[in-house]
């Protein structure tokens, strides 16, 4: 499967990536309505870590042994047969376990009014991460699984 | 606030419609422009610190911001410019030398645009060079005037060995650069511009075949593993000059001179003498580094043929050296001096040359335009019969392959490019170098912004420009009907001056447009 | 250009008359449009085989004067006399053309102790030809002469009487200029000393080969891409004492793409060649033939962008643009060829010039 990668040396902590996943799990999908009008219901599912100079960008790392999966009650969180692990919110009952337990704190609660979680989906819908897409310096790359080859 | 006498060089104009305060333009203003009122949630602008970068219009993701000259003006007067009168109340609050960085953005002539150049008609075929071989590799360095061969006396028989295994050359062939096109990578030091930009800089010159040049900052330890594709240079302040930095390179370049500031000298501020740059120059962590304004060795040419010889001990003579003065008016006669002294390369830089530094009187007012120091140059070795001896490499503001063609068909070797470089990798000739703030990433040190500049991405960027360029090159030389670079290298008859002066054609050594053969 | 070129030579170095050459260069008037034609034989004065011979055209009786004084300053005169001509209708606004038979004088010798006979008429050669004199020297060489003017070769040809003469090399052109008017110092065949040459084609090179050549003290006042090559050759044959097959590849080197190939001591051999004499590379279409007393060699551009066709018969070599113009005067040839690009046709005299 095909991951995201960050390149901290070239991370400028700009946050344009930020502002492309939220835009892309908005519901106008387009920036300025989506700032203008669902703002406070918005959240980026990515986190942007930064001390002094240096800085990333992080999100869900789909990881093999994924602590999220376990925890999860319902199945909602799951592990697609190609790798990654996805969260079907039809499913989800809002336990918040998932949140407690990622290692890196990307799974966030969703704004939009449902108990639900809501973390990285890779943009499964536009082919390429909006955050790979928006990175102006090739920080976030969109790549093959390095170590990850079965 | 203290109040300034003069208004803002630009105008920053926010839409507040598109504006969804992302901050981004916030975070990427280093001359803080920009600010963010968290009470009233909104992004304010402060058009006195706008250097126009244009950074922040690049970065916006709405698209809310543009950036203009600030259209006040102050005077309505020719002669008393708003820049004139800026330059005056700016010295008057601080009793200072103006500083400034790049090229001379003033008005002069710039002789490339009134030089046009020819194509084949009818009598002589033009050439399709996506289809026809068209040659641009080039070799610097000392030529003989001539060869010497004598016939084998046992007769060599290897394929593809034609006359050349019934005769040998005797004569030997000092070393050569080579270059697949006539383009090179102007003096820059690590120090001016940063590590990402300097390593773009080497990685793009391996990948193009062509050299990429240390300017007097040193050779960093990362850099090392580009050496066949660098020129170190030697400079005022003979900073990181040791055995290792003159063997570990392709040409040696001796420093007299830029175009941007003849006569003058350099000074990096301790503040950027980092903990790297201080390894790669040498010299103690946050001191100030002084390049003085002559060597202190040189003080006449006797000096600097020592200097060239004391290079070719140290590298055996397996090293082309070269030497880089500033275009000034005696230009023609000091490059023959510097041949005669022994050079292999005489490098050229002309007014228009670009600098991270220089005080705005010099830059602006000192040394002429390259185009007739190419010329005078060109034609005063071949006056004396040294052409072959040295090669000559120009500089000062080469915008685009038109010039590299026209610059070579005057009489250069080959081209440095150095603003046109920085700006494929995306300066914006702010002309603020000198501050250390550069929001692209470029001529800076700050760990903050030299990550701006991701050394992949903007080698690729340099790649991508010098084969344009070559690519454009082959299309104009094919046009003339000459498929070999050689052949257009400091032939004159294939260009024509277009409104200029009879003398500047005299200079030139062209004839005005209209005029044939 | 657009001209056609024509070359024969006896290799047993036997006497045939001009009128071979004209008859072969005739046949391919559609390349030329009567704006100059020319001719230089060789071995056509075995009576003063060890005179130089200079051919000169004369604007008026003035500039005859002048050049006259000047001569007499390195030269003894042998013999002065106008070159022989017939009226011919379609010859108008002839020059003055007169010849003279040299020697160097011993004054001269003196003077000039350092250099050989050669380079002090060379020195003369120029400084007429580059001089206002309105004089210019065409043909400088020992027992050959250049014939050239204003009209098609084959009037020319008539004009100068040329079927009375016998040599055992003659070379043609027949010219259709394009880049500089048609004069009659301008014609081809372009010579200097024994050398000459006929050349078809259009140089691109020309600013940088001139430019070159001045460096070695060559002026160019013919402002013609013919004139460059010859002295080109002549540079490096005579002052460059190189052998005519490596001045052959300076001039038309193989492209680096082909040198990269070859095995380390050709590629060696090729980049010296190239890199020391960048300036006398010759660019752009070009068929060539030249002419030294000894020899013919025929050759184009590197990309061959010109026609060049080689005969043999006998003792008899051929050198033409097109076969016709070999089959007017050898209609059966024992062989026929097209020069190759990259290639260099050398016609050599093996017996003794009779």
């Amino acid at each position: 499967m095909k991951r995201i990668y960050f390149n901290e040396k070239y991370c400028m902590a700009c946050r344009l990536c930020e502002i492309a996943c939220l835009v892309a799990h908005s519901k106008s999908k387009k920036i300025i309505k989506a700032y203008k009008e669902e703002y406070p219901f918005l959240k980026p599912r990515l986190i942007i870590e930064e001390k002094g100079h240096v800085s990333f960008a992080i999100q869900c790392r789909h990881c093999k042994d994924a602590p999220c999966v376990t925890a999860c009650v319902s199945g909602a969180m799951h592990r697609h047969k190609s790798g990654e692990i996805i969260h079907n919110e039809k499913k989800c009952v809002g336990c918040w376990m998932c949140v407690m337990v990622c290692p890196f704190g990307v799974i966030i609660r969703d704004l939009k009014g449902k108990k639900v979680v809501a973390k990285c989906d890779l943009c499964s819908d536009l082919g390429q991460p909006a955050c790979v897409d928006a990175c102006p310096n090739a920080a976030l790359v969109y790549g093959e699984d390095k170590d990850n080859e079965k | 606030m203290k109040r300034m006498l003069y208004s803002p060089d630009y105008l920053v104009t926010r839409d507040p419609e598109k504006c969804i305060q992302c901050e981004v333009c916030v975070r990427q203003c280093a001359f803080n422009a920009h600010t963010y009122d968290a009470e009233k949630h909104r992004v304010d602008t402060d058009c006195s610190k706008c250097v126009g970068c244009f950074r922040c219009v690049y970065m916006c993701p709405t698209g809310a911001l543009s950036v203009s000259e600030f259209s006040g003006r102050m005077a309505n007067s020719a002669n008393w410019t708003d820049k004139q009168l800026k330059e005056l109340y700016k010295q008057a609050e601080t009793g200072g030398v103006l500083l400034t960085g790049m090229g001379t953005d003033k008005k002069y002539k710039i002789i490339w645009d009134h030089i046009l150049l020819d194509a084949a008609q009818v009598t002589n075929p033009s050439i399709d060079p996506l289809r026809e071989p068209m040659e641009l590799r080039t070799y610097l360095g000392g030529k003989p005037l001539s060869i010497e061969v004598k016939e084998n006396k046992r007769k060599v028989s290897l394929p593809g060995a034609d006359i050349s295994g019934r005769f040998s050359i005797t004569t030997e062939l000092p070393q050569q650069l080579e270059l697949k096109t006539p383009i090179l990578f102007s003096a820059m030091s690590y120090g001016a511009i940063s590590f990402n930009a300097s390593k773009a800089l080497a990685s793009a010159a391996e990948e193009c075949g062509i050299y990429y040049n240390t300017g007097e900052g040193g050779l960093h330890k990362d850099l090392y593993r580009y050496s066949k594709n660098t020129i170190v240079q030697v400079a005022s302040g003979r900073f990181g000059v040791d055995t290792e930095y003159l063997n570990s390179c392709a040409a040696v370049e001796i420093k007299i001179g830029q175009g941007a500031k003849p006569g003058i000298g350099g000074h990096l501020p301790g503040e950027k003498v980092t903990d790297e740059i201080s390894m790669a120059r040498m010299i103690p962590k946050g001191t100030d580094a002084l390049s003085p304004a002559p060597h202190h060795d040189i003080y006449s040419i006797e000096d600097l043929s020592q200097l060239i010889y004391a290079i070719k001990e140290a590298t055996e003579y397996k090293k082309p050296v070269s030497v880089k003065i500033a275009a000034v008016h005696n230009v023609a006669a000091i490059a023959s001096g510097i041949v005669r002294a022994g050079a292999d390369i005489v490098a050229i830089d002309g007014i228009r040359g670009g600098t991270g530094a220089a005080p705005t009187r010099t830059r602006d007012n000192v040394g002429i335009p390259i185009e007739l120091a190419i010329s005078a140059v060109d034609t005063r070795m071949r006056e004396e019969g040294i052409r072959n001896r040295a090669s000559i490499i120009a500089a000062g503001g080469f915008r685009n392959s038109a010039d590299v063609v026209k610059a070579i068909a005057l009489g250069a070797d080959a081209v440095y490019i150095g603003t046109a470089a920085l700006i494929s990798m995306g300066c914006h000739l702010c002309q603020k170098c000198y501050t250390g703030k550069c929001n692209w990433g470029i001529a800076t040190q700050d760990p903050y912004l030299v990550k701006r500049l991701n050394s992949e991405i903007a080698c690729r960027r340099l790649v991508n420009l010098i084969l344009a360029w070559s690519l454009e090159i082959k299309e104009i030389m094919g046009g003339m009907g000459i498929n070999s670079i050689e052949s257009l290298r400091g032939n004159r008859l294939r260009l024509r001056g277009f409104d200029l002066h009879e003398n500047e054609l005299k200079i030139l050594g062209i004839k005005p447009a209209g005029e044939s053969l | 250009m657009g001209c056609s070129i024509a070359g024969v030579i006896d290799g047993n170095g036997s006497l045939f008359s001009g009128d071979e050459i004209i008859r072969s260069i005739q046949k391919m008037f559609l390349r030329a449009n009567g704006l100059g034609g020319g001719f230089a034989g060789y071995g056509i004065y075995p009576e003063n085989k060890n005179d130089f011979c200079f051919h000169v055209i004369y604007k008026d009786d003035k500039s005859k004067d002048i050049t006259d004084a000047i001569l007499k300053l390195d030269f003894d005169v042998v013999k002065s006399e106008p070159i022989p001509t017939k009226s011919i209708k379609e010859i108008i606004n002839r020059p003055i053309l007169w010849r003279y038979f040299l020697q160097v004088s011993d004054s001269a010798k003196r003077q000039f102790y350092d250099l050989t006979e050669e380079e002090i008429v060379m020195r003369v050669v120029m400084k007429i030809n580059s001089g206002s004199y309105g004089s210019f020297i065409i043909s400088s060489g020992k027992n050959m002469g250049i014939f050239k003017g204003v009209g098609y070769a084959s009037e020319i040809g008539r004009f100068f009487r040329l079927e009375e003469y016998s040599g055992y090399c003659w070379i043609a052109h027949d010219r259709f200029p394009t880049n500089t008017p048609g004069w009659w110092a301008g014609a081809h065949p372009f010579g200097l000393l024994n050398f000459s040459l006929v050349h078809n084609g259009e140089i691109s090179s020309y600013g940088i080969n001139k430019r070159y050549l001045e460096e070695f003290g060559y002026q160019l006042p013919l402002r013609t891409d013919s004139e460059a090559i010859l002295y080109l050759f002549d540079l490096l044959l005579r002052k460059h004492s190189l052998p005519l097959e490596i001045a052959y590849k300076i001039l038309c080197p193989p492209l680096w793409h082909d040198i990269d190939i070859m095995p380390a001591p050709a590629r060696e051999f090729y980049k010296k060649l190239r890199v020391v004499y960048s300036g006398a590379l010759i660019n752009g279409p070009s068929a060539i033939i030249v002419a030294d007393g000894k020899r013919m060699c025929g050759f184009t551009d590197r990309i061959k962008l010109r026609p060049l066709i080689h005969a043999a018969c006998g003792s008899k070599h051929y050198l033409a643009s097109e076969e016709c113009a070999i089959r007017e005067i050898c209609p059966v040839p024992d062989e026929l060829s097209f020069v190759k690009s990259g290639e260099l046709t050398v016609c050599g005299i093996k017996g003794k010039i009779k």
